[in-house]
């Protein structure tokens, strides 16, 4: 009776992960089959081509979308490292300074605040600003600033995290040894958190790749991204130019994505034998 | 002069760098978008962003802003439609998703990390693409459609009020939850993952040894442990529902008001910047609990160490 009970429940369980992870990528299959449709109308399955992805090649509009998004993706990853780095250390090594609670407050928000009420906040604010001083203009480097905005708080969360489970005994043996606090910065701090920013760094791109709202914000004339571009044709119905592509970018970040975990996944075997060889010698 | 070589060492460039970017690009936002919903329209600034050019006639207007969106019956409806489909997605992500954290934390150690990649990776592409999928799979013909009409499940939606004719599945309430529940059930997924996977289960054989049935022991020790979690992937989820615009824009319909729409058309159909304003401060009013909640759950998690 107990055995059937356990069965039981492992094939509950079992049945409850098939179905969330079918769930989770039957979008994605159908996207990538449709893609392929010789149909002009989606849905009616009428047999194999590549037209679609042939026709993308003199798609002007979304190829100078995406020319800007990748430019902006860049620049925003490297931002929100940067500044989401800078983050994580204010708040994981300094417990007390002036104003705490409404910089940790101010740094989460943003994963969870509406999208549409951060992009209107920044435009009117940086219409105010432009008003007052001439600039800047809407366009790229003002979608950039939302991105940052979105991205530093990701950024922070995934360097955050990386930092609380480091040893600090570590840092401060580099002290002792006579490092300056750049130092252990430069030579000790950041070799171990390398990963996280890696990750964090892809995060923040691919998000920035992805944005429909802040960019409709705060772009400007002649300033359309790829997402803006798909989303206003997406709009309108369904449009086999826009499953072609999706099924490019899916299949771009998926092998991204896996090569870069298996990647990091390898240097943190490497790490932890080094350090279980350093313990031992 | 001792104060500002503080701010100018290490310590204090490593706080006020970011610190200052999220001054000028958050919070003051924030009050500039709060000055514009309520105080006078004659200010330099703005008076030539709306329409209205008289400046007398302007600041009436503005007082009549908040007062309209109390009393006008559509945003009021518009407000709680759109909390009741946030607070439904979040139930429907919970539901869905517990049990999977569950059987996630519960699997082979070894398949663990696969798994979880499994989760992230819908999360790694595009979120407007996956939206756009559904608008696919639901529409007549579509392999979802043609599933849930085949299983009769379209004359239950039908009497649940989620859809208002048979067979007809897009534009409707029951697609703007599930879109919105698909998009964002990763988020609730992982805090509770993180959760469940750190639970001391010696705790569960304590229960066990203690007469507990692993039902009981479940609904006592397993849930009340994973508070922590449950609080923060409801509000990852209901928060950022509340204001979504992509999703009702895509996969819902006329009849499916949410403010975000709402905000969207104020700002870039009717170029009524102040309503805009005004429609963006009273929902931050409406998500400032569960915002707080919410920083207060993750100062908590990032003091534990």
């Amino acid at each position: 009776m107990k055995l059937k009970a356990a069965t039981l429940y492992r094939w509950f369980g079992h049945g409850w992960l098939g179905l969330g992870y079918l769930f989770l990528y039957v979008p994605i299959v159908a996207l990538v089959i449709y893609s392929f449709n010789d149909s002009p109308i989606p849905n009616v399955w009428r047999g194999f081509t590549l037209k679609w992805y042939t026709a993308l090649a003199s798609d002007t509009e979304m190829l100078a979308g995406l020319w800007l998004s990748l430019k902006i993706a860049f620049l925003t990853a490297c931002g929100s490292v940067v500044l989401g780095t800078l983050a994580a250390f204010a708040l994981v090594k300094y417990k007390r300074f002036w104003g705490r609670t409404m910089f940790s407050g101010m740094v989460n928000a943003p994963l969870v605040m509406p999208e549409v009420v951060v992009g209107l906040s920044l435009l009117l604010m940086l219409v105010s600003v432009q008003r007052a001083l001439g600039f800047p203009e809407r366009g790229m480097m003002t979608i950039w600033f939302g991105h940052l905005l979105l991205g530093m708080a990701y950024a922070t969360v995934v360097v955050q995290s990386r930092l609380m489970d480091l040893n600090p005994q570590l840092e401060e043996a580099a002290m002792d040894l006579g490092a300056r606090p750049h130092q252990v910065f430069w030579l000790v701090t950041l070799p171990m958190i390398a990963q996280s920013l890696v990750s964090a760094w892809l995060l923040t791109f691919t998000l920035s790749l992805d944005d429909v709202v802040l960019s409709a914000f705060l772009s400007g004339p002649g300033s359309t991204t790829m997402p803006l571009v798909i989303f206003s044709r997406a709009r309108l119905g369904l449009n086999p130019s826009v499953n072609a592509v999706a099924t490019l970018i899916i299949v771009v970040v998926a092998i991204g994505v896996v090569a870069a975990s298996y990647f990091i996944a390898r240097a943190e075997r490497q790490r932890q034998r080094d350090m279980a060889a350093a313990a031992k010698g | 002069m001792q104060r500002l070589q503080h701010v100018f060492s290490g310590r204090g460039l490593v706080i006020a760098i970011p610190f200052a970017f999220l001054l000028a690009f958050f919070l003051l936002p924030f009050l500039i978008v709060g000055k514009i919903s309520v105080s006078e329209m004659e200010t330099v600034s703005f008076k030539d962003l709306v329409t209205y050019s008289d400046g007398v006639l302007a600041l009436t207007l503005k007082f009549s802003n908040y007062v309209f969106i109390t009393q006008d019956s559509l945003y009021f409806k518009t407000y709680i439609a759109s909390l009741q489909y946030a607070a439904a997605t979040t139930l429907l992500c919970l539901a869905i998703g517990y049990p999977f954290a569950y059987f996630l934390a519960r699997a082979r150690a070894t398949l663990q990390p696969a798994l979880l990649m499994l989760v992230m990776l819908p999360f790694w592409t595009s979120f407007l693409l996956r939206v756009y999928a559904w608008r696919g799979l639901l529409t007549e013909g579509g392999w979802v459609a043609d599933l849930i009409v085949d299983l009769g499940l379209d004359q239950v939606l039908l009497a649940a009020g989620m859809i208002s004719s048979p067979g007809k599945l897009m534009h409707t309430p029951f697609s703007l939850v599930l879109g919105m529940t698909y998009t964002y059930l990763p988020f609730m997924i992982l805090p509770l993952f993180g959760n469940l996977a750190k639970m001391d289960l010696r705790l569960l054989e304590a229960a066990a040894d203690l007469g507990a049935t692993p039902w009981t022991a479940f609904w006592k020790v397993t849930v009340p442990l994973s508070k922590a979690g449950i609080i923060a992937g409801s509000m990852l989820v209901f928060i950022p529902c509340v204001g979504e615009f992509v999703i009702p824009e895509l996969l819902g319909g006329p009849e499916t008001l949410m403010i975000g729409r709402v905000l969207w058309d104020e700002f870039f159909s009717n170029n009524d910047w102040p309503m805009a304003g005004s429609v963006a401060v009273v929902m931050v009013l409406l998500i400032i609990v569960p915002l707080a909640l919410f920083n207060k759950y993750q100062a908590e998690a990032q003091e534990r160490h």
